[in-house]
């Protein structure tokens, strides 16, 4: 270590190209090349594994087992799930119509109550947003909240179980808070002295500027509704014809009476029903858009980290 | 509010209050009544845990029983055993996932290659966004004891798989590592952002000085990253009785022979409610949950305003 200690003059910019590298500056990059890059594919094998059998013939799973390319291709999975496609279209529609409407309410509802709770001159800010904020330290549990649902509201068996408990929630109520007070208390006061209420304020003036927290939180929300099958096994019996989609894919990975289902109809004896890339098709086209769409939407939610990662 | 303001002006009436913030009031309503009836709704239900409820009596309608579900959860050591593994899982996850997560933000910013850090955050950052259903297929696909791709290398090298899926000392092992996939690109976002959020100028005096490469991460980086590390360890500590429901359940679902070292407060909640419709005992446990679980916050953030008032959450 000593020796690393001699005295370097650099007048360039900090920035460890520049440097002449010292033994430890290449111990620590080598160490992270390796490591980093190894956790990185970690992360993304198993989704390359489940498409890679999804694509494989059941028989070569049974002889080889999951691997990482298919032995021998086949699209048959496929073919079965779209031959009839009845469970997987409603499941889609499902959830697409849970997504964009709750997003779209549950976006514009935080955006107007984060505006308010930041407003200087609201002089019930605090208490309503310690009335928020209370039930995210405190709640009656579990039991109490499936009774309500289910025999005070009674909603069991219907889309509004899913759609309403995941519109909001105190952390992305207060993540907005933390997007609006980067916006100038100036272009409220301007608004003021030019005579425009409250609400238009909010619609005409701040909701233009937070595109990016609208970005964020709307993803936030629509992410909570794609991968929702909580609410769904709690509230939906099989009364209910057409599953959202991640419960969809729970029953068919869970329950083979779902497996098969999935795609009655479609003439096949149940004994040759390829059972097993038949689930990692079915979780393909699932989870397919969010994969797809990941990297671009991905930047968003950084930023919601960043903003509301320590406080909230 | 200004003292000024306050001087000045005779402190106005309360209806002329609330007609002056009238709008600000009505764009809040929505929220209001939201976690009136999904929050505060139920907490009156929190008394079926003093009672033996029955369906059709519905919660108020149900004798009353006093500490007896509380009693019976003590003395058959089920809630002893849930709150084991619900603290340890929590722990084990805490503590591994901040090293690791602090580990990789301090290494990739040792990296000058933007398209580097850029590319292999995404990928680690990947895994949060799926849903527990399709980890516990992950899982699936590569330990299941006959078609599993890790099953397959063992044999292939001429080892012998144990039926993973039977074995209850397993599991802490795998749902800890599964955790670790799921959660270290989203706290390697966050802590990285914080590095990059620190003034740079420090590090470049070190490297003038002819500080090396471990010296700057040990006596620069480390101390700047110091505060949020513990801040956010102590709001994970406040919520070390939260378990990862869907994470447990989808992993672990009804195979009931893992229960004894998988079982956490939130999959009992749930199964002896959904599957054994013991309302009573399902929500005493959540209620024993949520107020301990509520002093420990306090706690927490009790603590943290101590260290560092900014950061306190109320």
């Amino acid at each position: 270590m000593e020796d690393n200690k001699k005295t370097k003059i650099v007048s360039e910019h900090y920035h460890p190209t520049k440097v002449k590298m010292d033994m430890s500056d290449r111990i620590i990059r080598g160490v992270t090349y390796v490591v980093v890059t190894l956790f990185s594919i970690c992360c993304i094998i198993p989704f390359w594994m489940i498409i890679a059998s999804s694509f494989s013939t059941e028989e070569a799973i049974r002889r080889t087992g999951f691997t990482l390319w298919p032995t021998d291709v086949s699209f048959y999975s496929y073919e079965l799930l779209f031959r009839s496609p009845d469970q997987m279209i409603g499941a889609y529609a499902v959830t697409l119509g849970l997504a964009i409407v709750g997003t779209l309410i549950g976006l514009f509802t935080i955006a107007m109550t984060g505006y308010a709770l930041q407003r200087k001159d609201f002089p019930y800010r605090n208490g309503i947003m310690f009335y928020i904020y209370f039930t995210s330290l405190f709640s009656a549990g579990l039991v109490p909240f499936y009774l309500l649902i289910k025999q005070t509201l009674n909603l069991a068996d219907t889309y509004w179980a899913i759609l309403l408990p995941l519109l909001m929630s105190p952390w992305l109520i207060v993540l907005m808070k933390n997007f609006v007070k980067a916006i100038p208390h100036e272009i409220t006061e301007s608004g003021k002295i030019d005579g425009a209420g409250d609400f238009r304020i909010f619609y005409a003036l701040i909701l233009p500027s937070l595109k990016p927290a609208l970005a964020t939180i709307g993803l936030f929300l629509a992410l909570g509704y794609w991968n929702e099958w909580y609410y769904s096994s709690l509230f939906l019996s099989s009364k209910v014809k057409y599953r959202p989609l991640q419960y969809h894919l729970y029953n068919v990975i869970n329950k083979v009476a779902s497996l098969k289902n999935s795609v009655a109809g479609s003439n096949v004896v149940i004994t040759d029903l390829p059972g097993e890339t038949l689930k990692m098709a079915t979780a393909c086209v699932a989870t397919g858009p969010i994969i797809l769409l990941y990297p671009f939407v991905q930047k968003y939610f950084v930023a919601g980290l960043t903003v509301g990662s320590v406080k909230g | 509010m200004d003292k000024t303001k306050a001087v000045k002006y005779q402190r106005p009436s309360l209806a002329r209050t609330l007609n002056q913030n009238k709008t600000l009031i009505l764009m809040c309503v929505p929220a209001i009544i939201f976690f009136f009836v999904f929050s505060y709704m139920p907490m009156p239900g929190a008394y079926i845990a003093f009672t033996n409820f029955q369906y059709n009596k519905g919660i108020f309608g149900s004798p009353f029983i006093g500490l007896q579900n509380f009693k019976f959860l003590f003395m058959s050591g089920q809630l002893t055993l849930l709150l084991r593994n619900t603290i340890l899982y929590n722990l084990a996850f805490i503590i591994l996932g901040n090293v690791l997560q602090l580990t990789f933000a301090i290494l990739l910013n040792e990296v000058q290659s933007k398209a580097y850090k850029k590319t292999t955050q995404s990928m680690m950052f990947l895994p949060y966004f799926i849903s527990d259903v399709l980890v516990s297929l992950l899982v699936y696909n590569l330990l299941n004891y006959d078609f599993g791709f890790i099953s397959n290398l063992v044999r292939n090298l001429g080892g012998e798989m144990p039926k993973v899926y039977q074995m209850p000392n397993a599991w802490p092992i795998i749902i800890v590592l599964v955790n670790l996939w799921k959660g270290t690109g989203y706290g390697t976002v966050v802590y990285f952002a914080a590095i990059t959020g620190m003034d740079s100028s420090m590090m470049e005096a070190a490297q003038i000085d002819g500080a090396n490469g471990f010296q700057r991460i040990r006596y620069i980086t480390l101390p700047t990253l110091k505060p949020t590390v513990i801040i956010l360890f102590l709001f994970a500590i406040g919520g070390i009785l939260k378990g990862n429901f869907g994470l447990f359940y989808n992993l672990v679902g009804a195979n009931s022979m893992l229960f004894n070292t998988t079982d956490i407060i939130e999959t009992y909640v749930y199964r002896s409610m959904m599957n054994s419709f013991n309302f009573s005992q399902s929500s005493a446990v959540g209620l024993f949950q949520s107020v301990v679980g509520f002093f420990i916050v306090m706690a927490a953030n009790a603590f943290v305003k101590h260290l560092d008032p900014e950061y306190a959450l109320f």
